[in-house]
């Protein structure tokens, strides 16, 4: 009997420290995870300045974040790419009214291997070889070889800005490696002396070569001058008008100090 | 006393939900395989979703033809057992008939010890290590393939194989060898004409138990496999297998879509084929025991 009785101690305890955090202010986020290091250091500030408040961060891909926000299982839905019709349709079965916040823009560059000799490509040049036309490094001026083409998976957010910036919505070679992150692409091609890939420009790194597009070098002055043009929007989606924290956070987010932070993760800022 | 029969009723009732709730579960798992798979045979036709060639799921209009995601599970599944066959019945005969006390004592634990690490850790392991290898062996412009996922998901199933194998080879009773010995059969000729027919079944479910593992392997395919969803012809070519495609795409899926249904048809699907291969098993262990007069 007295196993039982520290038991039941042990687990009202247990539920009361659940219960607590609900008397603070809580923002769940949850969605792509391209957006995701934007939340979670736009969060982490933000939770520095305010103690009262506590936000849990989660990835899981645009798509899981716009259903937790259809289901209401989170405050604000992370997303690379805009609602669908379908999702909205289902949002309004739900009762549920997602309202788009764009928080940063992300340039999508196209990465090579370091020992690759190219560096300069049309953006008809990067569409041929991802459906498939040109399939020969010695056809662009490289050394002779197989391209390797590295793309995302065909449901990622990025994969879908991808495809309406360059592909005109054109079919991918099916030979094509598709990952599942950015980081797989990048570790690919900095693998691989014959790959090509592209990622978001947050994740550029010293171990890939990005490729001129159409003369203009991918980096935060053309992305925000729009001279680059592979470029696209990130969301965050809040249901309804956002009130109260959720209000705060991505008014925080929106700020010039919080476009500061984006700026910080590699990403390019709306100011 | 009317306390502790209460007390023994209690812990009866408390073993038996236990013991009811794995049923309880894979219950409710084909349920919801069923329920969110099927409008994709509604919308695009059974024979087309098995036999078509392209994986567009979301171009417009999207293309569910998973073939090539089959395809892709059958190969590294057929590659992954030309590597745990051999090495884990090889490994088994040798524990069983010629390893020394001392050697078993430290070869069990070591080849149990590979199915407790991480897949995760294996893929690693081959995106990092194996993957250049074959590229540079082959000279290919790729090392993601077939090939790589094979070895390394070979690796993966060789405890599975071995120790099955290893408990069906102890339990063929020692009268056999005795009795083949005792007509003047060597010890090869015993091996190979008493106790390997007489294990062949524990053997066969020990295999077949170690492809099953191959071909739910998901996080090992998706990192080293090279994801690409082509149908393909040789070992050295990038594959899609089923599992790696349903974990990559599952988080983007729009739910309730045509893509999230064809991605639990998919599951259905590799559940469906597991299924199978666990119930041959089955059958032929049960066999295996009446055989050698060890239960009914």
């Amino acid at each position: 009997m007295k196993k039982i009785a520290i038991l039941m101690g042990a687990a009202l305890i247990g539920l009361s420290s659940i219960v607590t955090p609900c008397f603070a202010e809580k923002i769940v986020m949850a969605g792509s995870t391209t957006v995701l290091p934007i939340a979670q250091k736009t969060a982490e500030v933000f939770m520095d300045e305010n103690p009262s408040m506590d936000i849990s961060v989660r990835g899981g891909g645009s798509s899981v974040g716009i259903t937790a926000l259809i289901d209401g299982t989170c405050d604000i839905a992370d997303s690379s790419r805009p609602i669908k019709e379908v999702e909205i349709e289902k949002a309004a079965a739900n009762g549920r009214d997602p309202v788009a916040h764009i928080v940063a823009l992300d340039g999508i560059a196209v990465v090579v291997n370091k020992s690759n000799p190219v560096s300069k490509l049309s953006k008809k040049q990067v569409k041929e070889i991802f459906i498939g036309k040109i399939s020969d490094w010695s056809q662009l001026g490289g050394n002779p070889g197989k391209i390797v083409v590295v793309s995302r998976d065909t449901s990622s957010g990025t994969f879908e800005a991808f495809g309406e910036l360059v592909m005109n919505k054109e079919k991918v070679v099916p030979s094509a490696l598709m990952q599942a992150s950015n980081q797989a692409v990048s570790q690919i091609v900095s693998q691989t002396p014959q790959a090509i890939g592209y990622v978001g420009l947050g994740f550029m790194s010293g171990d890939l070569k990005s490729i001129e597009i159409d003369g203009v070098m991918p980096s935060k002055e053309t992305v925000l001058s729009g001279k680059y043009s592979v470029t696209r929007p990130l969301f965050m989606y809040s249901n309804g008008k956002p009130q109260g924290a959720t209000k705060e956070y991505l008014d925080f987010v929106k700020s010039k100090k919080g476009q500061e932070l984006v700026e910080t993760q590699g990403y390019v800022g709306l100011k | 006393m009317t306390y502790r029969k209460a007390k023994e009723k209690i812990y009866k009732w408390i073993f038996t939900i236990l013991a009811f709730a794995s049923l309880f579960f894979l219950v409710g798992i084909v349920i919801v395989l069923f329920k969110e798979g099927t409008p994709i045979f509604k919308e695009v036709g059974f024979l087309k979703f098995i036999l078509g060639r392209h994986w567009y799921p979301t171009s417009n209009p999207p293309d569910f033809g998973i073939m090539p995601l089959m395809l892709g599970s059958l190969w590294v599944t057929l590659g992954a057992s030309m590597v745990c066959v051999p090495l884990g019945v090889g490994s088994a005969l040798y524990l069983n008939e010629i390893a020394g006390f001392k050697q078993r004592q430290l070869l069990k634990p070591v080849i149990e010890l590979l199915a407790s690490i991480p897949s995760v850790v294996y893929g690693f392991f081959g995106l990092t290590v194996v993957t250049p290898f074959i590229q540079k062996l082959f000279g290919l412009p790729t090392g993601m393939t077939a090939l790589n996922a094979s070895l390394i998901l070979g690796i993966m199933a060789t405890p599975t194989v071995c120790s099955i194998s290893e408990d069906a080879l102890s339990y063929v009773p020692r009268s056999f060898r005795e009795a083949s010995f005792a007509v003047g059969a060597n010890r090869w000729q015993t091996l190979t004409q008493v106790v390997i027919p007489a294990a062949g079944s524990g053997i066969s479910t020990g295999i077949i138990l170690g492809m099953s593992r191959a071909i739910g392997e998901t996080m090992t395919v998706l990192m080293i496999a090279g994801g690409a969803a082509v149908i393909p012809h040789t070992f050295l070519e990038p594959v899609r297998p089923m599992t790696a495609a349903i974990a990559a795409e599952m988080g983007e899926a729009p739910m309730g879509g045509s893509h999230y249904h064809a991605l639990f048809a998919i599951a259905l699907i590799l559940f469906l084929i597991t299924f199978v291969f666990n119930i041959i098993a089955e059958i032929i262990s049960r066999k295996f025991r009446i055989k050698l007069g060890l239960s009914g």
